[in-house]
């Protein structure tokens, strides 16, 4: 058990810690954008899968990360299109529209890689990963060089997201109209400012994100891509949402504190201790419905107060 | 002298309804214009017309000599129109710097809101406001919301302020306050169009112009005209303003209080130690300022908020801690004072929101299943002996004016309660007709030996139902007037908080 403490051994956690966050942070910046505004996107875990996809058959057919990266982002905004027309233009009721989208991410992806690759024989398909990409001289500081500053261009991207989306929030005016849509659309209707266009811009924007984070998912982390890839993290990052209180770093902490859980799991297991390793899969589940039930006691809550209600004009 | 505004032959319709129907008035400079109509009438709807909210049907709008062809808000305000609705339209969560600046050319892409602050305060001193601008809004009290509607139009340069019922919920004193603040306004060449069922606004305005189902009636000047004309003019009947209560001799005790203590949601102490007693056959008017514990008391009789001392009988029988449903099974009905919030289910349509509550008792239910027959049958008597205005039974409540909303509340509450009425404010944003049946039903009520404990902001309608009137203050009950030594001084005072006013007069 005392190989379980060693500075490598340390160092390797923490900095895979970093690492799975990253789709984490990413995806649950995206969702808290589209929250703010209102919208509740239940369909986070499918933009996240078809983003994963559409970086995979980027990466795939041009060898360009970049090429991955942007057809991701295209996905994930194309995914967040349909859910905001749905919530916003046609007023649908928000949680069955984001259902919807996570099926038909998982029939759709899955339906796509065998129209792509089953002509191409037996082997499955492989990308390039992203390198890691080691920043001069902060990745030489002890300790800290390698658990931060040794991670993957999308993981620094990630962890700048999170001041970037706070200072977007919360200093500049679009910021203030979006948080605004959230409690209460009508404020900013008598204005004779448009709701539906901010909604559309947040989730757009929100979905932009989780494009990148369904990105890390395959090119960032996998060669290969294999159905529901995401494999939950989509539901994860709305449960990092609320655990953090809909706020930008709640959101860092949150995410840190789940991928913590999970990289412990994989260093467990990878070091055989006796233990069912189920136990630490159910961990970040676990913790966070202990963190709703606490939720539920805490004082204010920052949930918007409007969140997935559909907004109409001459409503009394 | 040319109007600022001139509404020209306005018509709007929603499906069927024809809310407006070829309105015409004007406003002048300076001038306050009151617009006054029963509930329903239409008031709201050429206020949002005028503001760009909603798009009229036909006829237009002129603002200074030109058609204004407001197709937004964002028209209306550029034109100098700012408007502050029936029902506050601000950010619970945010500052009241935020809420001003959300949506103005002061909010720059990147927020710097000292210049917008220092502009506010400005406003601010000219007319004599004092507000913390880093307050957020749920801390404030609505009367200090009111302030903030008034200067987020101000700042966005508003020339005409349209208010949308601005003193339902203001006390006396800031009620007081806000005319003062409009005649500094129109000392300054703004106007007002003024809404509102409260003659005491009414009579202070300059003109006034009377609508009666989406019809224009006439447009008077303020000055050579009375109550009892404009109540005409806006029912097409005479109303009797001044209730006429008979003598009625009281009977036993059949609510009694001892003692109560309750905490509000916060846990903040709201009832600190209540002692009551309302009679069979007789009303008992509370007194007092919104917000003093009146709601809490209301709640904690129905059994709706645990108490946390002291004691209820209802009918000698002690109800202290029973749920809602047995007390009301037990004979007690309750009118609260939000209609919406806590008197009815606005999407569920009228004859549900009229059984609700008793909907598990014969006739409305037998073994378990609800017997729609009897529930329309007793849905359509309701709607037709309260005349409560509406296409159906089967109409949403949401969509119904708020005297008709309130009228399906009183016909719920007065079919079922046998012994005691809870009233909280019955008659808040009623039009005077409404007003006048609630009072003619609670003196019935009261003539078939009810209880009935009615609280409200307007002495005028205590003074002329109850009768005996205590006054609430901070939880406490300051003092207790028979109907007759009732002295409107004394009691304002009080309700003001100074406790020795009353104590003289103090009946046994
Ligand atoms: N958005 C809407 N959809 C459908 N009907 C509406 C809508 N708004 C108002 N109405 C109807 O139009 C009529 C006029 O309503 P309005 O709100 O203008 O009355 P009001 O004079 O302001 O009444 P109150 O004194 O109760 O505020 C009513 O019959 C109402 O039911
Ligand atoms: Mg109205």
């Amino acid at each position: 058990m005392g190989d379980l403490f060693t500075d490598t051994i340390v160092i390797s956690v923490l900095a895979a810690t970093i690492r799975i966050a990253t789709p984490l942070i990413l995806a649950a910046l995206g969702e808290l954008i589209a929250e703010r505004a209102g919208i509740l996107n239940l369909g986070v875990e499918g933009t996240m899968l078809m983003a994963a996809f559409a970086a995979f058959i980027g990466a795939y057919a041009t060898g360009s990360t970049l090429m991955a990266l942007l057809l991701a982002v295209l996905a994930g905004m194309a995914m967040s299109f349909i859910m905001v027309f749905m919530a916003a233009t046609l007023k649908v009721e928000q949680v069955v529209t984001g259902l919807a989208l996570n099926l038909l991410a998982a029939g759709m992806s899955l339906y796509l890689y065998k129209a792509f690759f089953a002509v191409e024989g037996q082997a499955m398909p492989t990308v390039a990963v992203m390198p890691v990409a080691p920043i001069p001289f902060l990745s030489e500081i002890p300790y800290i060089g390698p658990i931060l500053f040794t991670q993957k261009v999308l993981t620094y991207v990630a962890l700048l997201m999170v001041p970037v989306v706070w200072f977007f929030l919360y200093r500049t005016k679009y910021g203030l109209e979006i948080r605004c849509l959230g409690e209460n659309p009508k404020a900013i209707d008598t204005k004779g400012m448009s709701v539906s266009l901010r909604q559309y811009g947040a989730v757009m924007a929100g979905g932009a994100l989780c494009g990148l984070a369904g990105a890390f998912v395959t090119i960032g982390s996998s060669a290969r891509f294999v159905p529901d890839i995401t494999n939950g993290r989509g539901w994860l990052a709305l449960v990092i949402v609320i655990a953090a209180n809909w706020r930008p770093s709640g959101i860092l902490i949150a995410a840190l504190v789940f991928a913590f859980l999970d990289a412990l799991q994989l260093q467990i297991q990878g070091i055989g201790v006796q233990m069912p390793y189920q136990i630490f899969l159910a961990l970040p589940y676990v913790l966070a419905i202990v963190l709703m039930v606490l939720k539920s006691r805490r004082g204010r809550s920052e949930e918007p107060a409007r969140l997935g209600v559909p907004y109409f004009r001459g409503e009394r | 002298m040319q109007p600022f505004l001139k509404v020209d032959q306005v018509t709007k319709r929603f499906h069927k309804v024809v809310a407006n129907d070829r309105v015409s008035f004007d406003v002048m400079p300076g001038e306050i214009h009151c617009l006054l109509g029963e509930n329903g009438a239409g008031k709201s709807t050429i206020a949002e017309c005028i503001y760009g909210f909603y798009k009229p049907d036909e006829g237009t709008i002129t603002v200074q000599g030109n058609p204004a062809g407001l197709t937004s808000p964002r028209d209306a305000i550029a034109r100098g129109i700012g408007m502050v609705h029936q029902h506050f339209v601000l950010v619970s969560s945010m500052t009241v710097l935020e809420n001003i600046v959300i949506g103005t050319d002061a909010a720059r892409p990147i927020l710097d809101l000292k210049a917008a602050a220092a502009r506010i305060r400005e406003i601010g001193r000219r007319y004599d406001v004092d507000i913390d601008l880093e307050a957020r809004i749920w801390q404030l009290p609505v009367g200090q919301q009111q302030w903030v509607e008034i200067l987020k139009a101000l700042f966005q340069g508003a020339r005409l302020l349209i208010m949308d019922e601005p003193t339902a919920v203001l006390t006396p004193q800031e009620a007081r306050r806000l005319f003062q603040i409009f005649r500094e306004m129109t000392a300054d060449g703004l106007s007002v169009i003024l809404i509102s069922h409260k003659f005491d606004d009414v009579m202070q305005s300059d003109r006034v112009t009377v609508l009666r189902r989406a019809k224009v009636i006439g447009t008077v000047n303020t000055r050579e005209t009375t109550k009892e004309a404009l109540t005409n003019m806006m029912v097409g009947r005479s109303v009797e303003l001044r209730v006429k209560r008979d003598e009625h001799p009281r009977g036993a005790p059949v609510l009694e209080v001892r003692d109560l203590r309750a905490a509000n949601d916060f846990g903040t102490e709201k009832l600190s130690g209540i002692d009551l007693t309302v009679h069979r056959g007789e009303i008992v008017g509370i007194a007092g300022v919104a917000g003093n514990g009146q709601g809490e008391l209301f709640e904690a009789l129905i059994g709706a908020r645990k108490t946390r001392g002291g004691s209820i009988r209802l009918d000698g029988a002690d109800i202290t801690g029973r749920s809602p449903a047995e007390i009301q099974r037990m004979g007690m009905g309750y009118i609260p004072d939000d209609r919406f919030a806590d008197g009815l289910v606005g999407d569920y349509d009228i004859q549900s929101n009229l059984i609700l509550g008793h909907h598990r008792r014969e006739p409305f239910a037998r073994r378990g299943l609800l017997q729609f027959r009897a529930i329309r049958d007793f849905a359509r008597k309701a709607i037709e002996e309260l005349e409560i205005k509406a296409p159906s039974e089967t109409t949403r409540t949401r969509s119904l004016s708020g005297g008709n909303a309130q009228k399906v509340i009183v016909a719920r509450e007065f079919a079922q309660a046998t012994k005691v009425i809870l009233a909280n404010q019955p008659s808040r944003g009623l039009d005077v007709g409404v007003i006048e049946y609630m009072h003619e039903r609670l003196l019935e009520k009261r003539r078939n030996d009810f209880g009935i404990l009615l609280a409200s902001e307007e002495l005028d309608e205590l003074l002329g139902l109850a009768d005996r009137i205590v006054v609430i203050f901070k939880g406490r009950i300051l003092g207790e007037f028979a109907a007759g030594t009732a002295d409107i001084e004394r009691i304002g005072l009080l309700m003001a908080g100074q406790e020795t006013a009353g104590k003289a007069e103090e009946i046994s």
